[in-house]
């Protein structure tokens, strides 16, 4: 396809004015798309460490509060990821006015980076709001920073890009909503956010390898400790094989029109 | 030779089994005011989403403004406004915010803004520019899906059933400011329910029935060559059945007739002569788009 030769910063103000209406309209609802995770997140870390915090230690000299942390807030950032792009694309496309993008010179590959930065701006947004707040309750250590963004930022573009490819299935709320709780929650539950996979037996170790939340969760923390269940190489290895996958096939969903042009 | 706003060369749309389009050619020039007539499922709106670069044709070209749609869709799409026919819009945002970033889309800075708020205006937006799209009523969101396609200034508008549910104040002051965009130099292509628009706005219209044009001149030709008159008659008792053939609708003892030369008058008066029939009024008038419409693609008049 042709490209037009159009001053290279007109063509990304397209971008960029979809990447900020994007960020605007979970902003505008921060309530229910930032405050709102941040609480649960909260929740279950008021829950899980009363319970077990006398009981558990997982890694030797880190108390099990301060191990469940980083996993609750990759949780909430993967989850809010999804959320982010697959409602906007759901809503706009039930609501109708996915129109007004798909009139619009934008190439495919355009509206996949204005959707997906937005949903990574939201998921470190909700990431960063629960380490804030966790603070108050524990001190954490940040042994790797790099390793933390990276993962951190890795994660959000892989459930980001994720959340396009249900976005563009979906076609009811009701779809959306079977992805949400049918994938994305039990994989994330049964990740490791809340304990070790090397305290599950060997059947349950093995099967935990096969979920790339695991990764992302393993290596996170790793960036927190200097301890994981596994490499970090390992883990961003896998992390970037899936989010490359996805990515190709989000962009070959978008450039060939897949439910959103006919 | 300028280049047309519209160049459409034998296209093909097919939904499965269904042909929604058959072969149109179709060429609209910079400036014109053009209406697209047809019955429901003629295909007005799949050849307009075929414009729009929402639909793939199954075969054939498409372009605007010397752009192909499919190959050189940036450029097309640059070139294009279109208002689209259901009422939609976002939830999140109000009007002067959803124009901006409609102008963004399309690469429009700041330096678009004036031109927005002439839009706001000229639409009668100006008190409702900070609502809320969802808090506006029917008749002012139909405004703002006018302004949306008007954001970026487009050459060629492209307007489907603009008028569908709007109130006569809304319509004058639409298209006193469409005008004004045609008189400026764009083009505005058509599609309406309300046939007498099409009449009084439409430099050439093309009538579409099923997937094909029938018929394709200026509204002026279209109503000489087909139209004919009307004959409108008030009778104290029923039609004579001699007559019937010409009868186009009658009721309450008022008939009219349609003819296609003058000269039938003659022929209708001795007849009603012979059947010794008062007349108790009598009109004659031309007939209007809406006879050409009827007489070219039958029964089944009305928008898609």
């Amino acid at each position: 396809m042709k490209q037009i030769n159009r001053p290279l910063e007109q063509s990304w103000r397209g971008t960029y004015t979809l990447f900020k209406k994007e960020v605007l309209r979970f902003w505008r609802v921060a309530f229910q798309t930032v405050a709102s995770p941040v609480l649960t997140a909260l929740l279950y870390l008021l829950i899980f460490s009363h319970v077990l915090e006398a009981h558990v230690e997982v890694y030797k000299g880190v108390p099990y509060t301060a191990f469940l942390i980083p996993g609750l807030i990759m949780m909430s950032l993967l989850q809010n990821a999804f959320a982010n792009s697959s409602s906007s694309l759901v809503q706009s496309k039930v609501m109708g006015n996915i129109i007004f993008i798909l009139l619009t010179p934008l190439t495919y590959l355009q509206f996949f980076i204005a959707f997906l930065a937005a949903a990574i701006v939201r998921a470190l947004m909700v990431g960063l709001s629960i380490y804030l707040v966790a603070l108050w309750f524990v001190d954490l250590p940040l042994v790797h920073p790099l390793w933390i963004f990276a993962f951190a930022f890795l994660g959000g573009a892989l459930l980001g890009t994720f959340g396009i490819i249900a976005g563009i299935w979906a076609d009811k709320f009701d779809q959306m909503a079977a992805f949400q709780n049918f994938v994305i929650m039990p994989l994330t539950f049964l990740s490791g956010v809340f304990y070790s996979i090397h305290s599950l037996p060997p059947f349950w170790q093995t099967v935990s390898k096969f979920n790339p939340f695991f990764y992302m969760i393993d290596g996170f923390r790793y960036g927190f400790f200097g301890k994981g269940d596994i490499s970090p190489w390992i883990s961003i290895s896998v992390v970037a094989a899936f989010l490359f996958g996805l990515a190709w096939l989000a962009l070959k969903m978008l450039k060939s029109g897949y439910r959103l042009r006919g | 030779m300028t280049i047309p706003a519209i160049h459409i060369e034998q296209v093909h749309k097919h939904f499965g089994a269904l042909r929604a389009l058959n072969g149109i050619n179709l060429t609209i020039n910079q400036g014109e005011f053009f209406g697209l007539l047809g019955p429901n499922g003629a295909g007005k709106s799949t050849l307009i989403n075929i414009l729009a670069g929402l639909l793939k044709p199954t075969q054939g070209k498409v372009s605007v403004m010397g752009h192909d749609v499919v190959n050189d869709y940036q450029a097309a799409r640059l070139s294009l406004g279109v208002v689209p026919q259901e009422l939609v819009f976002d939830p999140f945002f109000n009007v002067r915010e959803m124009l901006r970033f409609q102008a963004g889309y399309f690469g429009r800075g700041r330096e678009n803004d004036a031109w927005v708020d002439e839009v706001i205006e000229n639409l009668g937006l100006t008190d409702k520019a900070h609502t809320n799209m969802r808090k506006l009523s029917g008749g002012m969101k139909r405004r703002a899906l006018i302004a949306q396609a008007l954001a970026h200034k487009p050459p060629v508008i492209v307007l489907d059933e603009p008028t569908a549910g709007v109130d006569v104040e809304l319509r004058q002051m639409m298209w006193g400011f469409i005008k004004k965009l045609n008189a400026d130099g764009h083009t505005i292509i058509l599609t309406t329910h309300y046939l007498e628009e099409a009449e009084t706005l439409c430099e050439r219209v093309a009538m579409m029935k099923q997937g094909e044009i029938v018929a394709l001149d200026t509204t002026a030709n279209l109503l000489n060559k087909l139209a004919g008159k009307n004959l409108r008659l008030k009778l104290a008792a029923a039609l004579p059945t001699t007559l019937l053939p010409l009868l186009k609708s009658g009721e309450n003892g008022v008939y009219t007739l349609a003819l296609t030369e003058l000269n039938q008058v003659e022929y209708v008066m001795s007849e009603l002569r012979k059947a010794k029939l008062n007349i108790e009024d009598m009109q004659l008038f031309e007939a209007d788009l809406e006879d050409v419409f009827m007489s070219l693609v039958g029964g089944n008049a009305g928008g898609e």
